[in-house]
C-alpha cells in the first residue's frame, strides 16, 4: 500500500499509521481509513471503500425496470423511501408516466418521513461518536420507532419499503394513517425541544464541534458535495426547490443555511430541515385529495413486469434524498431491461472531502467529521 | 431502643470480636492475632468483587432507565443474578493472546491492577471501628497505592503491540498523571482541618451535633469536595473523561487486545477503584460515616453508592471530552482552584466563623471569575441560521 505521506518527518520522528476499520464501532458500517497520526494530530487520512460492494448497477441492467425497485431499497437503507421515489421519478421521465394527484401527496407525506427518520438517526449516531453514552440516540430511536410502526403498517417492511411503483405508490393510507401521521407531527416538536435543551447548548459538545471540520463553499461547491453537508457550508441549493418536482413546488418550507460549515452546523442544519419537514407535512396532510393512487396504464405490468418496455431513450431523475443529491440514470433500449443503469450516490461523493476536514484535526475529530457526514455503506458501495 | 441501635452500629465489630473470643479459648494468643488479619482480609477479598459485581448491574439498570429502557432484566428476579451470569461467561471465554504481544507483561497487567484496587479498601472506614487497618498515614497510603493503577494500564496498552492500545496507554498516562495533582491538592483542606491523614480521624473531626459538622457545609469543603469528585471521575476512567478506552474512537483502548478473564479484571480494577474514590470522597468531605439515627456503615455506604449514581448519571447524559481539552481543565483551571482553596482554609482556621465565610466567599468568587475569564479560550457561539428560500 502506497503511503499518502512519507512516514518519517524531518527530524527522525516517526508517524503513527493507523487503520481504521473495516471493523470499528463509529466507521458506521465497513468503511476503512487509514489515518497518519503525529501523536493525536492527523497529517494524512485516506478513505478506502469497496467493501459492501454487491454489484448493484449490473445486476439492475438484468432485471426488469418493476424488479429494480426492491433492489433500491437496499442503497440507503436508513431511508428506503426516497431512493424508490428517486427511481420511479427517473422511470416516469423515460417511459413518460403521469401521476395521480393523490399518489404525489403520499409520495410526499413518506418521503418526509424518512426524512425525518433518516436525520434523527443521523443526529444520534454523531452523539454517539461523541462520547455520549447511547442516550441522545435510544431518544432519537424512541420517535423513530412510530413513523417505523407506520412504515410497516403502510408498506410492510420497518426499513426495506418498498412502496413506490411506476404512476403511483403501492398501496392507499386509510383514515386511521394520516390520523397518525398527524399525531406524530404534533407531537414531534415536543421532542425537538426535549433533544435540544439536553444537548444543543450544552458546553462539551459545542467545544467539540464548533469550528471543527470546516468545509469551506468554494471546496464544497467544487467537489460536489450536496445535501445538509453543504447547506451547512452556506450553499443555497435543495432538489426540492431548485427542481421543485413532485409537487414540492406547492409547499411553503424554507432552507436552513449554515455558516461556518462546522460540525456544529452540519448538526443544527439538520435538526431545522425536521422542523422544515414538519411543515411540509402538516401542508400536506391538510390539502390531500381523494381520487386514484396508481396511474391506470401502469395497472397491468403489476402483473406481467416484462411487458413493460419504456421507448428507446435515457433520464437522470434526482431527488432531494437526507443525504444530498440521489440521482438515477436510465438507459433504455426498448427491451424489458435498462440498457444502463447508474445511481449518483451522495454518501459516496460526500465522503471524498473527508480527507480535506480532518487534516490538523485530532483523532477524536476525525470520528465525528466522518459522523457529520452521514455516510450508508449501502449507497457508497452499492 | 438505644441498645439495639448501637447493636446493630457495630454489628460486624461485635461478630469479628465474637469469633475471637471463641478461638481464644482453645488456641495460643498468636494464632488469634493471625485469624484477626485472616478475617479482616477475607472480608476485604469477598466485599471487593461482589462490589464490583453489582455496581456493573447498577450501572446497566440505572443507564437503561436514563436512557427509557429496563436494563437487565431476564437472570433472576430484577436480573440480581445477572452479574453471576456475567461471570461464568467471562470464565468461560476463550483468552486470546496476540502473537505478538509481550506475554509475560500481558499477563501481568491485569493482575497488578487489580491488586492496588484492593490494597486501597484496607484504610477505607466502613463504619464506626470498622477500618481494616487505621493507619496513621491513611490518607498518604491511599495516594500512593491508587497512583499505581496507572503502571499496569501503561503495560496493557504497551505489551499488547497494538496501535489503539498504544494511543489509549498514551492517553492514560498523561491524563491519570496531571488528574492525580489537583486531587491530592482538593484533599489537603481536609487533612489540615483534622490535623490528621489517618482516615479514621478525618471522620471523627466531623462529628459535631447530629454528626452532621461536615466539611462539605464549609466553602472550601465543597469546593474541595468538587475538585475532589471531578478529578476522582477522571482517575477511574469514567465519562466525561472516559478519553484511554474511548469507545468510539479506539475501540476500546487500552484492553482493545484483553479478552475473558482478563478483560472482566480490568473491569474488576475500574469498578473498585470508582467505589474506593467514592468513598475517600465521602469519608474526606461527606463526613464518612457520621450522619444521626441510622447504623454508621448504612450511612457510608449510602453516600458512597449516590456517588457513584451521580459517576452513572454523568455517563448517561454527558458527551466525551477531547484531550487537549482535558489536559487544559486540569491544569489551568483545577490545580490553581486547588492552590487558592487551601488558602482559604488557613483562614477559616485562623479567623472568627462569620469574618471567616464573607473571607472565603470573597476571595472564591474573585478567583473563580479570574480562572474563568483566564481559561475562556472557548466560548460557545451563538449562532444563527438563515431560512432561505
Amino acid at each position: 500500500m502506497p503511503n499518502i505521506i512519507e512516514t518519517k518527518k524531518l527530524d527522525g520522528s516517526d508517524i503513527l499509521e493507523i487503520n481504521f476499520g473495516p471493523q470499528h464501532p463509529s466507521t458506521h458500517g465497513v468503511f476503512r481509513m487509514i489515518v497518519q497520526t503525529e501523536g493525536e494530530k492527523i497529517r494524512g487520512l485516506r478513505p478506502i471503500f469497496g467493501y459492501l460492494h454487491r454489484n448493484h448497477e449490473q445486476i439492475a441492467e438484468n432485471l426488469p425496470y418493476a424488479a429494480i425497485m426492491p433492489y433500491t431499497d437496499r442503497l440507503d437503507y436508513v431511508n428506503a423511501l426516497a431512493n424508490n421515489f428517486g427511481y420511479a421519478l427517473t422511470v416516469e421521465k423515460l417511459a413518460s408516466l403521469e401521476v395521480p394527484e393523490r399518489a404525489e401527496y403520499l409520495r410526499v407525506i413518506m418521503a418526509e418521513l424518512a426524512r425525518i427518520v433518516n436525520h434523527i438517526t443521523v443526529i444520534g449516531f454523531m452523539l454517539n461518536d461523541l462520547g455520549a453514552f447511547f442516550t441522545p440516540l435510544l431518544y432519537a430511536f424512541r420517535e423513530r420507532e412510530r413513523i417505523l410502526d407506520l412504515f410497516e403498517e403502510v408498506t410492510g417492511s420497518r426499513l426495506m419499503n418498498n412502496y413506490f411503483r411506476f404512476g403511483g405508490v403501492k398501496r392507499d393510507l386509510t383514515a386511521l394513517h394520516l390520523a397518525t401521521i398527524h399525531q406524530i407531527v404534533a407531537k414531534f416538536p415536543a421532542f425537538l425541544e426535549e433533544f435540544e435543551t439536553l444537548l444543543s447548548k450544552n458546553e462539551i459538545l459545542c467545544m467539540r464541534c464548533q469550528n471543527v471540520g470546516v468545509l469551506s463553499p468554494e471546496t464544497a461547491t467544487n467537489a460536489g458535495i450536496t445535501g445538509p453537508v453543504l447547506r451547512a457550508s452556506g450553499v443555497n441549493y435543495d432538489i426540492r426547490k431548485v427542481d421543485g418536482y413532485s409537487i414540492y413546488h406547492r409547499f411553503d418550507f424554507k432552507i436552513p443555511l449554515g455558516k461556518k460549515g462546522d460540525v456544529y452546523d452540519r448538526y443544527y442544519v439538520r435538526i431545522l430541515e425536521i422542523r422544515e419537514s414538519l411543515k411540509i407535512l402538516e401542508q400536506a396532510l391538510a390539502k390531500i385529495p381523494q381520487g386514484e393512487i396508481l396511474n391506470k396504464k401502469t395497472v397491468p405490468f403489476i402483473k406481467m413486469p416484462r411487458n413493460f418496455k419504456p421507448p428507446v431513450g435515457e433520464a437522470y431523475g434526482r431527488v432531494e434524498s437526507p443525504k444530498g443529491e440521489l440521482g438515477f440514470y436510465v438507459v433504455s433500449d426498448g427491451t424489458p431491461q435498462p440498457w444502463r443503469y447508474h445511481v449518483r450516490a451522495p454518501s459516496l461523493i460526500n465522503l471524498t472531502v473527508l480527507e480535506e476536514m480532518c487534516l490538523g484535526q485530532k483523532i477524536a475529530d476525525a470520528i465525528i467529521i466522518l459522523g457529520s457526514i452521514d455516510i450508508v455503506l449501502g449507497e457508497t458501495d452499492r | 431502643m438505644e441498645n439495639i441501635g448501637s447493636f446493630i452500629d457495630m454489628i460486624f465489630v461485635t461478630a469479628k470480636a465474637w469469633i475471637l473470643a471463641l478461638l481464644g479459648q482453645f488456641l495460643p494468643v498468636w494464632i488469634v492475632v493471625l485469624a484477626s488479619i485472616v478475617i479482616s482480609g477475607v472480608a476485604i477479598l469477598c466485599l471487593g468483587p461482589v462490589i464490583m459485581m453489582y455496581l456493573t448491574l447498577l450501572e446497566r439498570k440505572v443507564i437503561g432507565r436514563i436512557q427509557n429502557r429496563y436494563g437487565p432484566n431476564r437472570v433472576g428476579i430484577w436480573g440480581l443474578l445477572q452479574p453471576i451470569a456475567d461471570g461464568i461467561k467471562m470464565f468461560t471465554k476463550e483468552d486470546i493472546v496476540p502473537a505478538n504481544a509481550d506475554k509475560l507483561i500481558h499477563l501481568l497487567a491485569p493482575i497488578m491492577t487489580v491488586v492496588p484496587a484492593l490494597m486501597i479498601f484496607v484504610v477505607v472506614p466502613f463504619g464506626r471501628q470498622m477500618t481494616a487497618a487505621d493507619l496513621n498515614i491513611g490518607f498518604l497510603y491511599f495516594i500512593a497505592v491508587s497512583s499505581i493503577t496507572i503502571l499496569p494500564i501503561f503495560m496493557a496498552s504497551w505489551s499488547s503491540r497494538n496501535k489503539y492500545s498504544l494511543l489509549g496507554g498514551m492517553r492514560t498516562a498523561a491524563q491519570l498523571i496531571s488528574y492525580e495533582v489537583p486531587m491530592t491538592l482538593a484533599a489537603v483542606p481536609a487533612i489540615m482541618m483534622s490535623q490528621s491523614l489517618s482516615t479514621n480521624t478525618i471522620v471523627l473531626t466531623q462529628a459535631g451535633s447530629f454528626g452532621l459538622n461536615w466539611f462539605i457545609f464549609t466553602p472550601w469543603g465543597i469546593v474541595g469536595f468538587i475538585v475532589f469528585f471531578l478529578c476522582a471521575t477522571a482517575e477511574c476512567n469514567r465519562p466525561p473523561f472516559d478519553l484511554p478506552e474511548a469507545e468510539s474512537e479506539l475501540v476500546a483502548g487500552f484492553h482493545t487486545e484483553y479478552s475473558g478473564m482478563k478483560f472482566a479484571l480490568f473491569y474488576m480494577a475500574e469498578y473498585m477503584n470508582a467505589f474506593t474514590l467514592c468513598g475517600i470522597a465521602a469519608t474526606l468531605f461527606l463526613g464518612g460515616w457520621q450522619g444521626p439515627f441510622l447504623p454508621s456503615w448504612v450511612w457510608f455506604f449510602g453516600k458512597t453508592l449516590a456517588l457513584i449514581c451521580i459517576m452513572i448519571w454523568f455517563r448517561g447524559t454527558f458527551p466525551r471530552f477531547r484531550v487537549d481539552h482535558l489536559m487544559a481543565f486540569a491544569w489551568k483551571f483545577l490545580l490553581p482552584l486547588t492552590l487558592v482553596n487551601i488558602l482559604l482554609t488557613a483562614l477559616w482556621q485562623f479567623t472568627s466563623a462569620s469574618a471567616a465565610w464573607l473571607f472565603s466567599i470573597m476571595i472564591l468568587a474573585a478567583m473563580l471569575y479570574m480562572l474563568v475569564k483566564l481559561n475562556r479560550v472557548f466560548v460557545p457561539e451563538k449562532r444563527n441560521y438563515v431560512l432561505a428560500d
